[in-house]
């Protein structure tokens, strides 16, 4: 318990210890901006200055990454099922890092079936898939007042085709900020 | 061939009506099954030209029923008759067809007419016309006149067949009943409509447009109102609109699932399927007061209820067996019986009006078609052979189901016999046509 609170606590002041390091680095840099102006005539006299790309730590590297896998927003389902695949734990180990970290931030689940099967069974269905992804961010740490769930069942497809591959498409739980 | 050409002839007589339907029916199915009647053109005895062909509604109707065949009128002994006074049985001694329906139309005022028709056994006239001796009086079987309006055509049109269809089968007709359904058209704003049409798809009237998914459609046991399913608040609710004075009533909205509405019944209550306390689970909420009372308790899907015709018992499809399948449930004791065993999945059930048999959606070797069960025997029958079929609805003379079907790629409307002989479907211009229910006799 006692632990759990100071996982908590840590979530939050990690953030907030990140930012004011970031407030710090661009006083300085606005310090070295202002020496810039100050030998401009330097620049006058014909010299140019080029530079390099800051080399990215582990952690900023990994936070790109995030941003990267967070544009996948889509986690698909095998027919009436409503397990997440092991192939989406990278996608929603990105979404629900980024919610621990915004805790302000609110997230609409949808769950969708694709068309076999009753109207009625597949919002069922696709109610179950939308909780199953909201489980899975809640055991990360994401607090299930961020959340909401909606199932849309059968009544808003991604493709029309009705074909295997058209129904695989359907069966989905789209993470919506 | 000469089938497919009376058939043509048909379809052009229906093209030429002046309210053309925006569901044409094609009878896919189990015309050669059906009983040969002959309705006879009505005859105008009015200045100018004749009003809406009223035969041609009767003549539909009577076809649509998968009951009858109406004959092709070229082929009939008499023309231009319009009373039994004018019927010469000796004449139609070689028609095979049980009966004949003919009448005339005449003006009765401003806007008014005098529609008058008779029915005649045409059997017992044939056997009279063999013996000698003609009696009229014998083999008129029913002779009616009323007055209506030309707004009325095919409302009266529809009364004529419901007036033969009983006369000659001993049910009672359902041509005087409508349908409600969805339409989902993806090129515009406002994507769902739900519809009200007249039971052959005529005069179809827009309820309600919405930019989220409507769904659901389902009729109170007095035809007023329609309960249905509605997102445009990005969650589903439960409403309850009157379809004269068009005002909705918000029935449901818990958070998670409100669903799966259908009316008891006496009118008062809706079973329904909600997902406030966690999984979905059937509870009966009263319109008037709001009060719900849950009936199932399972940590499986329970959705779909369905009401018995004595309003004690409930169907649902229920996924506690590890498959959906069909259960019931008594109300006043809470006692869960499965219903359904025979294929992979059974699903959507409800209970034809005479408390008999179950209509429900049956998979099998992963298709989805509309079952029937006789509740005594036990006996499943597939009845249709479309593609992923869903939301069967029962006529309320039981003789036909309505349901969802899927033809060359799209959602349309579709329609089996509950025996399963006749088939047919409603093709549509515009979008997709999906959740049809059968209003209860108007």
């Amino acid at each position: 318990m006692d632990l759990n609170k100071l996982l908590k606590a840590m979530l939050v002041a990690l953030p907030i210890m990140a930012i004011s390091a970031c407030s710090s680095t661009s006083e300085s840099e606005t310090d070295a901006m202002g020496s810039t102006n100050g030998s401009g005539s330097e620049l006058n006299g014909g010299i140019q200055t080029g530079g390099v790309g800051a080399m990215l730590s582990s952690e900023e590297q990994q936070r790109q990454q995030l941003e990267e896998l967070r544009k996948e927003h889509i986690i698909y389902f095998d027919f009436d099922r409503s397990e997440v695949q092991t192939e989406f734990a990278a996608v929603l180990e990105a979404h629900g890092t980024y919610l621990v970290e915004h805790p302000s931030v609110r997230v609409l689940i949808e769950g969708h079936a694709d068309e076999r099967g009753t109207p009625e069974y597949n919002i069922a269905l696709g109610e179950r898939r939308a909780k199953a992804v909201a489980k899975y961010l809640q055991g990360m740490g994401v607090q299930p007042s961020q959340m909401s769930v909606v199932s849309y069942g059968e009544e808003k497809p991604l493709d029309f085709s009705r074909t295997d591959e058209g129904f695989g498409k359907n069966r989905r739980a789209v993470l919506v900020y | 061939m000469k089938i497919l050409a009376k058939w043509l002839a048909l379809a052009v007589l229906l093209c030429a009506t002046p309210a053309k339907a925006a569901l044409d029916i094609v009878i896919t199915e189990g015309v050669d099954a059906a009983r040969p009647i002959a309705v006879m053109p009505f005859v105008w005895q009015g200045p100018g030209a004749p009003p809406q062909a009223i035969a041609d509604v009767v003549m539909s109707d009577l076809a649509r029923s998968g009951t009858f065949k109406p004959l092709d009128e070229l082929g009939l002994p008499q023309r231009n008759i319009g009373a039994l006074a004018q019927f010469q049985p000796s004449s139609w001694s070689s028609v095979g067809a049980e009966a004949v329906v003919l009448g005339t139309v005449k003006p009765y005022g401003t806007d008014q007419y005098l529609v008058s028709f008779d029915l005649i056994d045409l059997v017992k006239a044939q056997n009279q016309a063999l013996k000698g001796s003609v009696s009229a009086t014998e083999f008129l079987m029913d002779s009616r006149q009323t007055v209506i309006s030309a707004a009325q055509f095919r409302q009266y049109g529809h009364r004529i067949s419901d007036i033969v269809y009983e006369k000659l089968t001993g049910i009672r007709g359902a041509f005087l009943t409508r349908i409600s359904y969805v339409v989902v058209n993806h090129t515009q704003k406002a994507p769902y409509q739900l519809m009200v049409a007249d039971y052959d798809g005529f005069n179809e009237q827009m309820l309600l447009r919405s930019p989220e998914p409507l769904m659901s459609p389902t009729w109170s046991p007095d035809g007023r109102r329609l309960a249905y399913v509605s997102f445009e608040n990005k969650k589903a609710e439960i409403f309850v609109q009157d379809l004269y004075t068009q005002v909705r009533t918000k029935v449901s909205s818990f958070p998670g699932i409100n669903g799966a509405p259908a009316f008891s019944p006496d009118g008062k209550s809706l079973a329904v399927t909600l997902s406030k306390d966690g999984q979905p689970e059937i509870y009966v909420i009263d319109i008037a007061t709001k009060a719900i009372k849950r009936i199932t308790n399972h940590y499986a899907i329970d959705t779909e209820p369905s009401w018995y015709p004595d309003g004690k018992s409930l169907i649902f499809t229920s996924e506690r067996g590890g498959r959906p399948q069909i259960y019931r449930v008594e109300l006043s004791s809470g006692k869960v019986s499965r219903e359904t065993f025979e294929g992979e999945w059974n699903l959507g059930g409800s209970i034809t009006p005479d408390g008999r048999s179950m209509i429900f959606v049956n998979r099998t070797n992963g298709k989805f078609n509309i079952a029937r069960m006789d509740l005594n025997t036990r006996f499943m029958q597939v009845l249709t052979s479309t593609r992923l079929d869903e939301s069967p609805s029962v006529a309320p003379n039981g003789t036909m189901v309505i349901y969802g079907t899927t033809h060359q790629g799209k959602q349309v409307l579709a329609a089996v016999s509950t025996d399963g002989r006749f088939k047919a479907r409603l093709p549509v211009g515009q979008g997709e046509v999906k959740s049809p229910s059968w209003s209860p006799f108007l």
